[in-house]
C-alpha cells in the first residue's frame, strides 16, 4: 500500500514536469531501437550519435533562447561558416589557435548583437532580418575565402574532432557545456525571465521596465555565439575551414526546439526540452541508418514528427481552454 | 406621420445574464423603417449588448424578436445578414488591400462562363453603387489608400448594396471631423429617406438631436424611456441617463491629502493632447474622466515613459523628472496599470511568481543572478496580501480570473515599491465581486501613504470614489474639479465638450 501510493506520488511529480511527454517519447523511442538492433545501444554508438549530434544540439540552444523571445535565427547557419572560415584563416596567418578562436567567437558574437538592433530599433520582424542576415553573412564569407576551403590548419584542431576524455569524444563536451550555459542562463538570470518575459508579452514588459533592446541584442547575440562555437566544431570535423559548411542547419536547430516543445509564439519552451528534441531527431536518424531504413523514408519520419509534436500540443492547448 | 411608418425590428422582454451580471433586464424596443433611433447610455448601461443580441452575437437569455411581426430567432451572425441587418463599426471590417470593387463583392465575386473574375462587370456595379449614395470614391482603388471618412462610406454603400434594410451606427463618428460627419449624416439620410430603418449609438448627444428621430435611453440594463427627439433636451436626456443613487460599493475614507507627489505641467503631444496641468498628493484619488479617445490613455503612457511627448514637464516629488522610457519613471516610484491586462499588464503565459517580480528582479538579483529565495518570498507575500485566488504561485497567470490578474498587475508594483499608481480602467471587464475588492485595494493603497491616479470612464465610479477629477475633452484639460462640487450632468456636458 505505503510503496503504491509513493509510486502515485512520484508519477504525479513527474507529469508534472514540462517534459514528462518527451521524456516518455524517448525512452520509448530508445527502447524500441534497441530491441530492433541492440547495437543501437552499445557504448560505442552512443558516443557516435551524441558526436553527429554535437553540432546542430549548440545551434538548437541558441535558438532556443530566440525562439523563447518569440523570434527566429535564420543566420545561424551562415554564421557558423563565417566563425568557421574566420578562425581557419586567422590560424593560417599564424595566430595561436586559442586566440584565433577568441576572435571567431566575438565576430560572430557582434554580427547577432547587430541583428538584434536591426529587429529592435528598425522594427524588422526577425524572420526577415535574419533571412536577410544569412545571405549577407553567406556571402560575406565566401568573399574572405574566394569560396575555396581554407586548408592547412594546425593538427591540435583536426585533433579535437577525434579526441576523447573518460571515452567521451571531446566535442561532446562543449555541447554538454552549451547546454548547461544555456540552462542556466534561462533558468537562474534576470536575462533569462526577460528572454521569457518579451516572449510572452513584450509590451507589458516593457511596462514592467524590461530594456527590451539590450535584451534583444543579447539574444542574438547569444544566438550567434552559439553558431560560432558550432563552427568551431564544424572546422575541427571537417579538418579545414569550409564556406558552405551548415547550410540548412537552421531548419534542423528550430526542429529541434520545436520538437522538444518550443512554441514559434514565444515563452514556452526550454532547454531541457530542446536538448530532448535534439536527441530524439538524432536517434531517429542514427537509428534508422542501423536498421538499413531508406534516408528518403528517415526523412518523411522526421518531417512529421515535427508537425505531429505541434499538432499534439495544439490540441491539448484547445481541450484546456 | 408616425402611423406610416412600418415597424420593422422588435425586440420583446430582451433579458441577458453573464456571469454575475445582468446586463439587459426587460428590453422592450422597436425599430421603424424609414426612421433614426438613438439609443444613449452611458458606457456600461447595455447598449452594445442589446445590439450585439440582435446581430447574433450573443444570444440572449430570454425574450423574443419580431421581424415584420415575424417571429425569428438570430442564432448567429450569419443569420441576422440573411435578415437584412447589419451593423458599421467604428473600427471599419473590410479588407484594406482589395479595391474598393473587391469588397463589394468579397465572397460573391462574379465570374463568366470560362469561372474567369468578371472585372467590368464588378467595377461598374460598384461605382453605381457609390454614384447612388453620392460616394465621390473611385471604384478602383484600394481601400487602405483611402481616408478613414471615406471606408465607412464604402462600408456602408457596401451594406446598403447588400440590401440591409436595419443598420446599426455604433460610434460612427468617433474617428471622424466636423465636415466628414455632416457628409456621412447626408448619407444616413439618404439611407432613412430610402427606407432604411437605422439604429445610431453615439456619445455625442448634439449629433443626436441633429440626425434623430427618435431616442431611447438605457441605464444599468433597463429600459428608461422612448421619446421623439424633437420633445426633449439635451439636459433631460443627461438627467435620465445618470440618474441614480450611488450605491456603497463606492464607499472609501478620504483622508486629508498630504505633500504633492507628482505634478505635471502643460504637457503637449500635437495631435494627441494640448497643454494638460494637473497635481497629485499623497494619500489622494485623482480621477480623469473623458469619453473613450479623448486622450487620457495617452497623457498617462507620456508620464509613464512608454510614448514620447512634445513640450510639458513632469515633477516628482519636488524634483523635476525626466523620464525617458519606463525604467525611469519606475524608478521614480511610478506604477502603471494599463486598461488592457492582457495585451499590456502581465505575461500571461509565465506564472504568478514571475509576473509579481517582473519590475523588480533588478532589485533582487546580483550580477543578473536571481535569489530565488527572495523571488519566492515575494511571491508569496503578495498572493497572501492581496488574497489572489490560485493553486500555486507557479500557476501561470492565463489561467487566473480577471480580477485576481488585476491583482497580480497590482502585486508588481507593490512589490517594486512603487507609491504612485496609475490605473487605467481598472474595472472593465470584471465583474462586481471583484470590483468592490478593487477599490478595497485602493483604501488599503492610500491608506499605506500611496497616490493613485484612476482613469475611468465609468461615472458613478469615478465619482464615488476620486478626490479629485481631471475632466479631459478632446486632449484637452477642461476642468479640475474638487469632490462633491460637481455632479454628474456637468460632468458629462464638460467631458462631450459643452461648455
Amino acid at each position: 500500500m505505503k510503496s503504491k501510493a509513493k509510486k502515485d506520488k512520484f508519477f504525479r511529480r513527474f507529469t508534472r514536469v514540462a517534459e514528462s511527454n518527451l521524456i516518455i517519447i524517448m525512452v520509448a523511442l530508445i527502447f524500441s531501437l534497441w530491441v530492433l538492433n541492440d547495437k543501437f545501444l552499445s557504448f560505442n554508438n552512443i558516443t557516435n550519435l551524441l558526436r553527429q549530434t554535437a553540432i546542430i544540439g549548440v545551434l538548437a540552444v541558441g535558438m532556443t533562447f530566440v525562439i523563447l523571445s518569440g523570434g527566429i535565427d535564420l543566420s545561424v547557419g551562415s554564421v557558423l561558416a563565417f566563425s568557421s572560415i574566420l578562425a581557419s584563416k586567422l590560424m593560417v596567418a599564424g595566430l595561436p589557435v586559442w586566440a584565433s578562436i577568441t576572435l571567431a567567437l566575438i565576430a560572430g558574437a557582434i554580427i547577432g548583437a547587430f541583428m538584434g538592433i536591426i529587429i529592435h530599433k528598425g522594427k524588422v520582424p526577425a524572420f526577415i532580418a535574419t533571412l536577410g542576415g544569412m545571405t549577407i553573412v553567406r556571402g560575406l564569407v565566401m568573399l574572405m575565402c574566394g569560396a575555396q576551403k581554407i586548408m592547412g590548419l594546425p593538427e591540435a584542431i583536426g585533433d579535437f574532432a577525434v579526441n576523447r576524455y573518460l571515452g567521451i569524444p571531446a566535442m561532446v563536451y562543449v555541447w554538454f557545456l552549451t547546454i548547461f550555459i544555456g540552462w542556466f542562463i534561462s533558468k537562474y538570470t534576470v536575462f533569462g525571465r526577460n528572454m521569457y518575459a518579451i516572449g510572452s508579452n513584450t509590451e507589458a514588459a516593457r511596462l514592467s521596465g524590461v530594456k527590451i533592446g539590450i535584451n534583444i541584442c543579447g539574444i542574438y547575440g547569444f544566438s550567434a555565439l552559439m553558431s560560432s562555437v558550432a563552427g568551431i566544431l564544424m572546422t575541427a570535423r571537417l579538418g579545414n575551414g569550409v564556406p558552405t559548411a551548415g547550410q540548412g542547419y537552421e531548419l534542423d536547430a528550430i526542429a529541434a526546439v520545436v520538437v522538444g516543445g518550443g512554441s514559434l509564439n514565444g515563452a514556452v519552451g526550454s532547454i531541457p526540452g530542446t536538448v530532448l528534441g535534439t536527441v530524439i531527431i538524432a536517434s531517429i536518424r542514427n537509428g534508422g541508418t542501423l536498421l538499413g531504413i531508406n534516408p528518403f523514408i528517415l526523412d518523411i519520419s522526421v518531417g512529421s514528427l515535427i508537425v505531429i509534436a505541434v499538432l499534439f500540443d495544439q490540441l491539448r492547448k484547445n481541450k484546456t481552454t | 406621420m408616425a402611423d406610416t411608418k412600418n415597424k420593422f425590428v422588435h425586440m420583446e422582454n430582451i433579458c441577458k445574464n453573464f456571469p454575475s451580471v445582468k446586463a439587459l433586464e426587460g428590453i422592450n424596443i422597436s425599430f421603424n423603417t424609414g426612421e433614426i433611433h438613438a439609443i444613449v447610455g452611458e458606457n456600461g448601461a447595455g447598449k452594445s449588448t442589446l445590439i450585439k443580441i440582435l446581430m447574433g452575437v450573443y444570444p440572449e437569455t430570454s425574450g423574443e424578436i419580431f421581424i415584420e411581426d415575424e417571429k425569428v430567432d438570430i442564432s448567429g451572425p450569419v443569420v441576422s445578414r440573411a435578415l437584412g441587418l447589419s451593423a458599421v463599426y467604428q473600427d471599419v471590417t473590410i479588407a484594406g488591400d482589395l479595391t474598393v470593387a473587391e469588397n463589394f463583392f468579397l465572397g460573391n465575386i462574379p465570374k463568366n462562363k470560362f469561372g474567369l473574375v468578371r472585372w467590368n462587370y464588378m467595377y461598374e456595379v460598384a461605382q453605381k453603387a457609390l454614384d447612388a449614395l453620392n460616394i465621390k470614391v473611385d471604384a478602383h482603388s484600394l481601400v487602405k489608400n483611402l481616408p478613414v471618412a471615406k471606408q465607412a462610406m464604402v462600408v456602408i454603400a457596401k451594406k446598403n448594396f447588400d440590401k440591409c434594410r436595419l443598420m446599426i451606427f455604433d460610434e460612427p463618428t468617433a474617428l471622424l471631423a466636423n465636415e466628414e460627419v455632416e457628409e456621412l449624416f447626408k448619407i444616413i439620410r439618404q439611407l432613412k429617406n430610402e427606407g432604411a430603418a437605422i439604429v445610431y449609438i453615439s456619445h455625442r448627444l448634439e449629433e443626436i438631436f441633429e440626425l434623430c428621430d427618435v431616442v431611447t435611453v438605457l441605464k444599468d440594463g433597463k429600459w428608461i424611456d422612448t421619446l421623439p427627439v424633437a420633445d426633449t433636451t439635451e439636459d433631460e436626456l443627461i438627467g435620465k441617463m445618470v440618474g441614480r443613487t450611488i450605491e456603497d460599493m463606492y464607499s472609501i475614507n478620504h483622508t486629508k491629502p498630504g505633500e504633492k507627489v507628482l505634478e505635471v505641467k502643460g504637457l503637449t503631444k500635437t495631435g494627441k493632447f494640448e497643454d494638460v496641468s494637473f497635481e497629485l498628493h499623497k494619500g489622494e484619488i485623482l480621477g480623469f474622466f473623458g469619453l473613450v479617445g479623448s486622450g487620457r490613455t495617452e497623457i498617462m503612457r507620456a508620464i509613464f515613459g512608454a510614448d514620447r511627448y512634445d513640450s510639458g514637464e513632469v515633477v516628482v516629488e519636488g524634483k523635476k523628472a525626466s523620464i525617458k522610457n519606463p525604467p525611469d519613471a519606475i524608478h521614480l516610484g511610478l506604477g502603471f496599470l494599463p486598461e488592457d491586462r492582457k495585451t499590456q499588464g502581465l505575461t500571461l503565459k509565465m506564472s504568478v511568481k514571475e509576473n509579481i517580480n517582473l519590475a523588480s528582479y533588478p532589485d533582487i538579483s546580483r550580477f543578473g543572478l536571481i535569489n530565488l529565495n527572495q523571488e519566492q518570498l515575494n511571491a508569496d507575500e503578495y498572493v497572501d496580501k492581496l488574497r489572489v485566488v490560485t493553486p500555486s504561485v507557479n500557476q501561470k497567470v492565463l489561467n487566473l480570473s480577471g480580477g485576481n490578474q488585476q491583482k497580480v498587475v497590482v502585486s508588481k508594483w507593490l512589490c517594486k515599491d512603487s507609491s504612485i499608481f496609475i490605473f487605467d480602467e481598472p474595472t472593465v471587464g470584471i465583474d462586481v465581486g471583484a470590483k468592490t475588492e478593487i477599490y478595497k485595494l485602493f483604501q488599503d493603497l492610500l491608506e499605506a501613504g500611496n497616490a493613485i491616479i484612476l482613469i475611468s470612464s465609468y461615472l458613478p465610479e469615478i465619482m464615488g470614489i476620486a478626490d479629485k477629477i481631471v475632466v479631459i475633452s478632446e486632449g484637452k484639460n477642461m476642468q479640475t474639479v474638487n469632490r462633491g462640487e460637481y455632479n454628474d450632468e456637468e460632468l458629462l456636458k464638460l467631458a462631450s465638450g459643452i461648455k
